[in-house]
């Protein structure tokens, strides 16, 4: 179960007791893990019907909004942490929600595809867009919109002026602190605003 | 799902006076109100159902009459409300004209029947009208208040005034005030029924009259509102009411006539018109904000320990979803706990009333939360 591993690698960056604001929550399982787990409070942000009744039937607070919109609803620095997870590449203004997840939150932490793991790298090379676990859909029929690299989101930081506090990639439930962009499936950053 | 089957209103007689945001008072007054369910032993499990404009406590199952209850489709055995779970308060309030002490009524003072003499309703003085009934049912914290439009409003209103009464808000449909738009429409409404001759100022009862041409046109325009453009394209588009034209000014040649004035006429034939008027205030003048200068955030406040729901339809522009998501704001700012879902369903601000498959399983999901907390006690 690396998924499970994942999971579990996140949860570990949210400091105990944190106010959370999780963009894209899903079903609201890793909300529902940090209130229970780590004395976390805070709400989902979801667009999915279903979705949004799950997290109500688990107890997870949840906010139906399409995040293309933006973050108006909430404060400045709201939040402890703001949660990106598996979201960004399905996001049209990728780098405005970057900026107001860095607005609301005390820390950022974003997870997505490395469009750069070697695997990915090896089918580009062949000709062909690359179709694996991590990214498992064909490219004319793909919901993620934005692909980018672990050292293209660097970039993107640092242009964006918000400071990587860790950083590192995911690759089948283990943490990837060697060469993440090409060894690794999953990018994780963790950043504050500078 | 099973219905409730029969119901019978019961009434309460309250004779402690009712002192109103107007600053007049009710001496005395009486509330209809009809229950489903069990109230448990530890009391945990009463959920109050608050009405909007035209409904009462006539909530669910078949009364007297035979008629429906105006959200049977939501409340009852196995329903989202679930009535095996929850002991389910309908309530009709003060000024309506389904049994409560309203302008039909004799005025003890005067010997004479009120009509629009009758004082001014507020959102908040129903809920002290109704946190009365609550009390003397033995129920010291509702789990839950639920309304949707001017409901919704009430729903809101109780964890403004009386936060430790209560525990959830369900608010489908509502907004934290009406827009200018949302009071023009309820002023054109009200000049409709005054300037009707048979108003005479309030007082049409004396005359044995009704003003039902004012009724009639109220309810009409009223009706437009509660229905999305796509709806009524979908309903009647320019179906004609007979295969050719008649080129009369005067006869229904589209369908949407047709059905305009028979909701009308159906409407004129049952509800009062200063209860038109009355109802139609208490919307104008809801406003929690305004008391904090109008911050909303601020007016939330004593709302902290309380739980909220969110509900709205995305082609509802009288109760748009954008004035629900400034209440889900306001929550927020407040830390208070709010779940939000905005249906896109296509039926405008009647959706509350229907059983569109996504808002009534996130109602249920979120009553099933409120039932297992009730249960736990």
């Amino acid at each position: 179960m690396s998924e499970r591993r994942d999971f579990e690698v996140i949860a570990g960056l949210v400091p105990a007791g944190s106010r959370v604001l999780d963009l894209g929550c899903g079903n609201g399982e890793l909300l529902a893990h940090l209130q229970r787990h780590k004395g976390c409070s805070g709400y989902g942000i979801e667009i999915d019907d279903a979705k949004v009744q799950a997290c109500v039937q688990r107890g997870v607070d949840v906010i139906q909004l399409n995040l293309d919109e933006g973050l108006a609803l909430f404060e400045d620095r709201s939040f402890d942490v703001v949660l990106q997870l598996e979201t960004l590449q399905h996001l049209r203004n990728t780098e405005q929600m970057l900026r107001e997840t860095a607005r609301v939150g005390r820390i950022g932490i974003v997870s997505f595809p490395n469009f750069a793991h070697w695997p990915n790298r090896l089918r580009v090379a062949a000709g062909r867009m690359p179709v694996t676990k991590a990214l498992p859909y064909q490219w004319y029929d793909t919901p993620n919109i934005r692909v980018g690299t672990f050292a293209d989101f660097e970039v993107l930081a640092r242009k964006n002026g918000l400071a990587v506090t860790d950083s590192f990639g995911l690759q089948q439930g283990r943490v990837v602190r060697r060469w993440p962009n090409l060894r690794a499936s999953v990018a994780v950053f963790r950043f504050e605003r500078r | 799902m099973a219905s409730i089957g029969p119901v019978i209103a019961q009434q309460m007689h309250f004779s402690a006076p009712l002192s109103l945001k107007c600053g007049a008072t009710l001496a005395d007054y009486t509330l209809v109100y009809e229950t489903h369910g069990t109230l448990n032993a530890d009391r945990s499990n009463a959920v109050l159902v608050c009405h909007a404009l035209n409904a009462s406590h006539h909530v669910a199952g078949v009364d007297a009459e035979g008629a429906t209850g105006w959200w049977d489709n939501l409340i009852g055995p196995g329903k989202p409300l679930d009535t095996e779970r929850f002991f389910v308060i309908g309530v009709n309030n003060p000024g309506s004209c389904f049994g409560s002490t309203g302008p039909m009524h004799v005025n003890p003072a005067t010997g004479r029947v009120w009509g629009a003499d009758f004082p001014v309703q507020t959102v908040e003085d129903w809920i002290d009208a109704q946190w009365r009934l609550v009390d003397r049912l033995g129920i010291g914290q509702l789990a839950a208040v639920v309304g949707g439009s001017l409901g919704g409003m009430q729903a809101l209103a109780w964890t403004l005034r009386h936060p430790t009464r209560v525990r959830h808000c369900v608010a489908v449909a509502t907004a934290p005030n009406l827009s200018a738009q949302n009071i023009a429409f309820n002023e054109v409404a009200r000049r409709a029924i005054v300037t009707d001759p048979d108003f005479h100022g309030g007082h049409f009862y004396e005359h044995g009259v009704v003003p039902k041409r004012g009724l009639r046109v109220a309810r009409m325009i009223g009706h437009i509102t509660y229905l999305s453009d796509d709806a009524m394209d979908v309903k009647f588009g320019r179906a004609l009411r007979n295969a050719e034209l008649a080129f009369s000014t005067q006869a229904i040649e589209f369908q949407i006539e047709s059905y305009l004035r028979y909701q009308g006429d159906k409407f004129s034939e049952y509800f009062d018109a200063n209860t038109y008027l009355l109802i139609t205030r208490a919307l104008d003048y809801f406003d929690p904000a305004a008391e904090h200068g109008g911050n909303l955030a601020r007016a939330f406040e004593p709302a902290r320990a309380n739980r909220f729901l969110l509900v709205s339809f995305t082609t509802d522009w009288r109760f748009s979803p954008a004035r629900s998501r400034e209440l889900v704001k306001a929550l927020v700012d407040n830390r208070i706990a709010v779940s939000y879902a905005e249906i896109a369903a296509p039926h405008g601000h009647d959706a509350f009333l229907l059983d569109d498959a996504r808002y009534h399983g996130v109602m249920r999901a979120y009553f099933e939360r409120v039932a297992l907390e009730a249960e736990a006690g």
